[in-house]
C-alpha cells in the first residue's frame, strides 16, 4: 500500500506536538500506511447492532463527597519541574 | 539463605510473622541474588536497598511489639517502574520521566505495603508498557534469567525476570494487551491480569486507560491470589475500580474439579501454532482432565478483529493519556525557542520510537475525521469480541488457551512493527472484554526455555481461575527459580 | 443594505462547591499560588479524576431553574489541546452528551420580561492562570480543575444590549440559586460572544466571529457594538467576514485576531475512559427541585403585581438577600408594598453606603414598624426619616421611640384649627396679600404652621384646614 503523505505524517506529528525529522517522518509514513491497512480488516464487521464499548465494565459514575483532601505544598507541586519562578511553573512566553 | 530464595511469599511471611527469621534477613538474602544477578539481568531500574532495608526493621520491630505486621510481612517485592512509588525514582522506562520522584504511592503499592511487603526497587518494562519483548526501554532490556541471550517479555519482563532471577519473592505489573501474562510465561513464573476494575488504577501510569490493570506477579498461584486480596477493592480515587465483594485473603486449595467445565477455544489453536506451545496447552488439558474437569471445544468467533480494535483503541487511548508529557510539570526540558517547540522538542526526544509510533497511530484514529470510521468501529469490534466470551462463558467456567505465539525468542528477532503486535493475538482479547487472565508455568521447549499457559475467566471469578491454577501447577510443577549461572550462556 | 446582528453568548459559570470537580483539593481565591493542587489537578502520570457530586447538583439546579431538559444519562469528553494552563493536555468536558439541553433564561429588560433561549449547559473543568513577564509564561495551577459550567445561548440576541441585559440576567439568577457567587472581579462569570450579522428580512446566519475575554458587563455591550460595527465596514466594503477568534481589548476599546487560532481547532474529542457514564437519579432530581429558590424573574414579576415601580422591583431583585429583607418587612407589616420598598431603595440604601444589605443597621421589621407608622398618619413622613435616624443610632423601634418623645402627630382637627388660627393672626399682611390672590402663600402658612407644631403635624391636614380658614 501507499505510504501516507508526508504533509499529512507532519501535520499528525504537530497535532501530537513531536518534532520529527525528515528521516522518521519517511519511516512514519510507511509504518503508518501499513498498520492502517492491517486495522481496516474491521471494516468488515457489520457493528450495526452494538454500540461502541468505550468501559471495560458496565458501569456508573460513582460521586464523590464535597470534602477537601490536604493539599500538595507548592514546593511538592513544584518539585518536578526543571523551571519555576515565583512559585509557579515557568515556560517560554506564551502569546494570546 | 537459598532456602529462604526458594520459598513462596506466603511461606516467607509465615516464617517472619512466628519470628522465625527476620524480614532483615529475608530482605538481605533477596538483595545479595539481587546483586549477583542485576549485572546480567537488568530486571531492575531503581534499587532502593537501605529503604528496603528500614522497612524491614520497622516490621521486625511490629512483630516485637506484638503487632499486627500484615499477611505478607517480610516479603520482598519488586514493583514495575509503570507505577508510582512515593520518594522512589518512576520512570515508566522513559527518559521524558527521567528524575521523577513521584509525591504519592499507587493505591496497590500502599496496601502492599501496609500488608507488610517491603518495596526493593522498580523493575524495568517497555516504555509506558507499550511492548512485548522489554526490548523497548530507554534504560537497556531485561534479559531472561533462563537464557540470557532471550527477551524476557514485555511490558512486565523486569517483574518476570526478578522473580524468576530470585531478586524478588513477589512482584507488580501491569496488563493492558498481555503485558502480565506473556513476560509471566517467557520466565516461567504465575501472572495474573485481574478483571478490569478490580485493582485501583491510581497510581498505574496510564496507557490505555479502559484497558490497563495492575496485578500481581509471583511464583505461585497461592502467592498470586493472596497479593490480589491484599491489592483489590473499590478505590475513591478510581472511578474504574468495582465496588465487589473481595477475593478471598486465605489462599486456594488443591481439590478436584468435577463439575468445572474448562474450554478450548478453536480460534486459540490455529494450525501453524509452534508444537511445542501447542504441546504445553495439551499437556495442562490433559492434567485439568485428569483431575476431574471437563474439557469443551469452545468458539470465539470475532477473535481475530480484536488484534486490530486493540491497536487502534489502545493507541487512541495512548495518545491522549501521553498527552501530560510535556516537559513542563515534570520531566528533563531540552532547550527551545517558544513553547510550541518547548513541547515538541522535549516530546520527541524523551519518547522512544514505539511510543512515538502508538501516538502517531493514535492521533489519526482519533482526528475528527477519522473517529466514527477507525475509534468507534474498534469500539464496536470490542463489544463483539466481549459478546463472544458471554456466549462461551455460558458453556465453561474457564478458558484454557497459550500465552504467546513461542517461548522466549532472540533479541531483535521481531522485525516489523506489525509483526510484534501480531504475537499479542492470545492475550489482548482478555483485556478487551475486561475479563481476568492467569497464566502460569507449563513445561518447557527442549533448550529450556519456559512455556506457559493462560486460564481466561468470567467477570470477577479470579477464585475459579486460582483453582484450576493450583490443580494444574500440583500435577505440572509450580515456577522454578531459573538456576545461576543461567544454561545458554551470555548474549 | 441594511443589516442586523445575530448574537450567542457562552458564559463560563464558576460554580461555587467547596472542591474542585474531579479532585477532592479546596477550590479558592488568592490563595499562593500552586497551593491548591494534587496529582490530579497536576496532571501527574498514574492520578485519576473523581467527580464531585456538589457540582453535580449545582449543575442540576441550574438546569432546572431554566427549564432545560436534563439528561438521565450524559458522559464526560476529553477535549484535547496543548496549553501550558492545561495540565493534562486535554480539559474535562461534555461534548455529545451534555447534562442539559434547551431551557431559556428570563430577562428583564426595559420593563419587558423575554425569554432568551438556551442550546445546553454542560460540565467542565476550568484551566489555571497564565501570567505574562516579558521573556517568559508562568502558570499558577490553583484554578485548575474548579467545576464551571458551560451556559450556551441559542444565536437569539438581537443586540448588544440585549446581549448585557442577558448577561445581567444570568449573573442575577446563578447568584439567587447559590450555585456561583457571582464575584466578575474574581472571574466567577466569563463570557465569549459568537457575533455574525446577515441583511434585515433573512433568517440565514451570516459568518460567526468568536468573540474572547469580555469581562465585564460594561465590556459586553461596547465589545459587540464594535464587531457588529467592524463586520458591517467589512460587508459593505464588498470584503467576507473571516471565520476567526479575537480578543477583547477593553482597555484600547477594540478588539485583535487571536495568534494561533487562525484554523478551526481540532480537540479530538474523545469519551473518557476514567469517566463512567453519568447516571441522573430520580434522588438526584426530587433533591435538586426541592432547593429551588424563586427564581429572580418570578419574584421581579411578583413585586411589580404587588404594586412596586420597575426599577425598585429591578433594585429589590439585585440581591437575592435584600429582596430576602423586602420580604420579611412586608410580611411583618402585612402590606405596604411600595412605602417598604421605597424606604429600602432610597433610605436604607443611602445608609448602607456600599455595604451588604447584611449589615443593616435595623432589621426588616422595625423598618416595617417605622413605615406603618408613617403609613397610619402616626408620625409624617418627614419626621419619620428623623426617627430612622434616631432608631439607628439608638438602636429602638420606632414606636418606642415615637411615644418616649411625645411625636405623635397631631391629628385633632380643633387643635390644628386653633394653631392655624393663630398664624394666620399673626401673620395679617400675608393673610391680605393671600386674601387679595397670591395662593402661592399658603406654602408660607404651612411652613409656619408645621414649625408651630415641632413637626409633628401632618402637612395635608394644616394644609387643608389652612386653606379652608383662609377661604373663611
Amino acid at each position: 500500500m501507499a505510504p501516507l503523505a508526508d504533509a499529512e505524517v507532519r501535520a499528525l506529528a504537530h497535532l501530537a506536538r513531536l518534532e520529527l525529522d525528515d528521516a522518521t517522518v519517511a519511516r512514519l509514513a510507511d509504518e503508518l500506511a501499513a498498520h492502517l491497512a492491517y486495522v481496516a480488516m474491521l471494516d468488515e464487521l457489520d457493528t450495526s447492532a452494538v454500540e461502541p464499548m468505550t468501559h471495560a465494565v458496565a458501569m456508573t459514575l460513582r460521586l464523590r463527597d464535597d470534602v477537601p483532601g490536604p493539599a500538595l505544598t507548592a514546593d511538592d507541586a513544584l518539585a518536578g519541574a526543571a523551571a519555576t519562578r515565583d512559585g509557579c511553573f515557568e515556560v517560554p512566553a506564551v502569546i494570546d | 539463605m537459598d532456602d529462604l530464595l526458594a520459598r513462596s511469599a506466603i511461606a516467607l511471611a509465615a516464617e517472619v510473622r512466628a519470628g522465625r527469621v527476620s524480614a532483615r534477613e529475608v530482605v538481605d538474602a533477596y538483595l545479595a541474588r539481587l546483586a549477583l544477578t542485576e549485572p546480567a539481568i537488568h530486571a531492575y531500574l531503581a534499587v532502593d536497598a537501605d529503604g528496603a532495608r528500614a522497612a524491614a526493621a520497622a516490621v521486625d520491630a511490629a512483630i516485637a511489639r506484638g503487632d499486627e505486621p500484615g499477611p505478607l510481612a517480610g516479603v520482598p517485592l519488586a514493583v514495575k517502574d509503570l507505577i508510582v512509588t512515593r520518594g522512589l525514582a518512576t520512570t515508566a522506562a522513559s527518559r521524558i520521566l527521567d528524575g521523577w520522584i513521584p509525591p504519592y504511592d499507587a493505591t496497590a503499592v500502599a496496601r502492599l505495603r501496609a500488608a507488610g511487603a517491603i518495596v526493593v526497587g522498580k523493575t524495568n518494562c517497555d516504555e509506558f508498557g507499550m511492548g512485548s519483548t522489554n526490548e523497548a526501554s530507554a534504560f537497556g532490556p531485561t534479559a531472561n534469567p533462563w537464557h540470557l541471550g532471550r527477551v524476557a517479555g514485555g511490558s512486565s519482563g523486569g517483574s518476570a525476570a526478578a522473580l524468576a532471577a530470585g531478586s524478588a519473592a513477589l512482584a507488580l505489573g501491569t496488563d493492558t494487551g498481555g503485558s502480565i501474562r506473556q513476560p509471566a510465561a517467557l520466565c516461567g513464573v504465575v501472572g495474573m491480569k485481574p478483571t478490569y476494575g478490580r485493582v485501583s488504577r491510581w497510581g498505574a501510569i496510564a496507557y490505555a486507560s479502559s484497558l490497563d490493570q495492575i496485578g500481581p506477579m509471583a511464583m505461585t498461584v497461592a502467592d498470586a491470589a493472596v497479593t490480589l486480596a491484599v491489592i483489590a477493592g473499590v478505590d475513591p480515587r478510581d472511578p474504574t475500580s468495582i465496588d465487589a465483594p473481595p477475593p478471598p485473603l486465605a489462599p486456594p486449595t488443591v481439590g478436584d474439579l468435577r463439575g468445572l467445565r474448562v474450554g478450548l477455544a478453536r480460534e486459540y489453536r490455529p494450525a501453524d501454532l509452534d508444537p511445542e506451545v501447542a504441546g504445553a496447552v495439551d499437556r495442562a488439558a490433559a492434567a485439568l482432565a485428569a483431575a476431574g474437569a471437563e474439557l469443551v471445544e469452545v468458539g470465539l468467533p470475532h477473535t481475530r478483529y480484536a488484534l486490530p480494535a486493540y491497536y487502534v483503541i489502545a493507541p487512541a487511548e495512548a495518545a491522549s493519556n501521553l498527552a501530560r508529557y510535556d516537559g513542563i510539570r515534570f520531566g528533563p526540558r531540552p532547550p527551545a525557542d517558544d513553547l510550541d517547540q518547548l513541547y515538541a522538542r522535549a516530546r520527541a526526544v524523551g519518547f522512544g520510537p514505539e511510543v512515538v509510533r502508538r501516538i502517531m497511530i493514535g492521533t489519526f484514529v482519533t482526528r475528527v475525521d477519522h473517529r466514527a470510521a477507525y475509534y468507534d468501529q474498534a469500539q464496536r469490534a470490542r463489544a463483539l469480541v466481549r459478546d463472544d466470551f458471554d456466549r462461551a462463558f455460558t458453556e465453561v467456567d474457564a478458558i484454557l488457551a497459550p500465552v504467546a505465539p513461542h517461548a522466549a525468542f532472540a533479541r531483535g528477532e521481531l522485525h516489523t512493527p506489525l509483526s510484534m503486535y501480531l504475537a499479542d493475538v492470545f492475550t489482548l482479547a482478555c483485556n478487551l472484554a475486561g475479563l481476568p487472565g492467569l497464566a502460569l508455568p507449563c513445561g518447557a521447549t527442549v533448550d529450556g526455555r519456559p512455556l506457559g499457559v493462560q486460564l481466561l475467566g468470567r467477570p470477577l471469578d479470579e477464585a475459579t481461575l486460582c483453582r484450576l491454577g493450583v490443580a494444574l501447577e500440583a500435577a505440572v510443577g509450580p515456577a522454578r527459580r531459573a538456576p545461576w549461572p543461567p544454561p545458554g550462556g551470555a548474549p | 443594505m441594511t443589516w442586523e446582528p445575530v448574537i450567542g453568548l457562552e458564559v463560563h459559570v464558576q460554580l461555587a462547591t467547596r472542591t474542585k470537580a474531579f479532585a477532592p483539593v479546596a477550590q479558592g481565591y488568592g490563595a499562593p499560588p500552586n497551593t491548591l493542587t494534587d496529582p490530579t489537578i497536576l496532571g501527574l502520570p498514574g492520578a485519576l479524576p473523581s467527580f464531585n457530586r456538589a457540582a453535580l447538583a449545582a449543575a442540576l439546579t441550574l438546569g432546572l431553574a431554566v427549564g432545560a431538559t436534563i439528561a438521565r444519562r450524559c458522559r464526560f469528553d476529553r477535549k484535547h489541546y496543548f496549553y501550558p494552563d492545561l495540565p493534562k493536555g486535554y480539559q474535562i468536558s461534555q461534548h455529545d452528551q451534555p447534562l442539559c439541553r434547551g431551557g431559556a433564561i428570563e430577562v428583564w429588560h426595559a420593563g419587558v420580561r423575554t425569554a432568551v433561549a438556551l442550546e445546553r449547559i454542560h460540565l467542565e473543568e476550568d484551566a489555571g492562570k497564565l501570567s505574562h513577564g516579558a521573556a517568559t509564561s508562568r502558570v499558577d495551577l490553583n484554578r485548575a480543575g474548579v467545576p464551571l459550567v458551560e451556559v450556551v445561548t441559542a444565536p437569539v440576541l438581537a443586540s448588544a444590549d440585549d446581549a448585557a441585559a442577558y448577561l445581567r440576567a444570568l449573573h442575577r439568577l446563578v447568584r439567587h440559586l447559590g450555585v456561583c457567587e457571582g464575584d466578575l472581579e474574581k472571574g466567577h462569570l466569563r463570557c465569549d460572544a459568537n457575533v455574525s450579522v446577515r441583511r434585515v428580512g433573512t433568517t440565514a446566519l451570516g459568518t460567526r466571529v468568536e468573540l474572547k475575554n469580555i469581562n465585564s458587563f460594561r465590556f459586553v455591550k461596547a465589545a459587540i457594538e464594535h464587531e457588529v460595527a467592524r463586520q458591517i465596514r467589512v460587508l459593505d466594503g464588498g470584503g467576507r467576514v473571516e471565520r476567526e477568534t479575537r480578543l477583547w481589548d477593553g482597555v484600547a476599546g477594540r478588539s485583535q485576531p487571536m495568534r494561533g487560532k487562525e484554523e478551526v481547532a481540532d480537540y479530538r474529542y474523545l469519551p473518557d475512559p476514567d469517566l463512567p457514564p453519568l447516571v441522573i437519579g430520580d434522588d438526584d432530581l426530587a433533591a435538586a427541585r426541592a432547593g429551588l429558590p424563586e427564581l429572580p424573574a418570578a419574584r421581579l414579576a411578583r413585586l411589580l403585581a404587588a404594586g412596586l415601580t420597575f426599577d425598585d422591583a429591578d433594585h429589590l431583585t439585585a440581591e437575592p438577600a435584600l429582596a430576602d429583607y423586602y420580604d420579611r418587612a412586608v410580611a411583618a407589616a402585612g402590606g405596604l408594598a411600595r412605602p417598604i420598598a421605597a424606604w429600602i431603595v432610597n433610605d436604607l440604601t443611602r445608609e448602607l453606603a456600599g455595604r451588604p444589605i447584611a449589615d443593616a443597621p435595623i432589621d426588616a421589621p422595625a423598618l416595617a414598624e417605622l413605615v406603618g407608622a408613617i403609613e397610619d398618619g402616626t408620625i409624617s413622613g418627614k419626621l419619620g426619616k428623623e426617627i430612622f435616624a434616631r432608631m439607628i443610632a439608638t438602636g429602638d423601634g420606632a414606636r418606642a421611640i415615637i411615644e418616649r418623645e411625645g411625636l405623635r402627630q397631631i391629628t385633632d382637627v380643633g387643635a390644628v384649627e386653633a394653631a392655624a388660627r393663630a398664624v394666620l393672626a399673626a401673620n395679617p399682611a400675608q393673610v391680605a396679600q393671600y386674601r387679595a390672590g397670591k395662593a402661592t402663600l399658603l406654602g408660607f402658612f404651612v411652613g409656619q404652621l408645621l414649625k408651630a407644631s415641632g413637626g409633628k403635624l401632618n402637612p395635608q391636614l394644616a394644609s387643608t384646614v389652612l386653606t379652608r380658614l383662609l377661604a373663611e
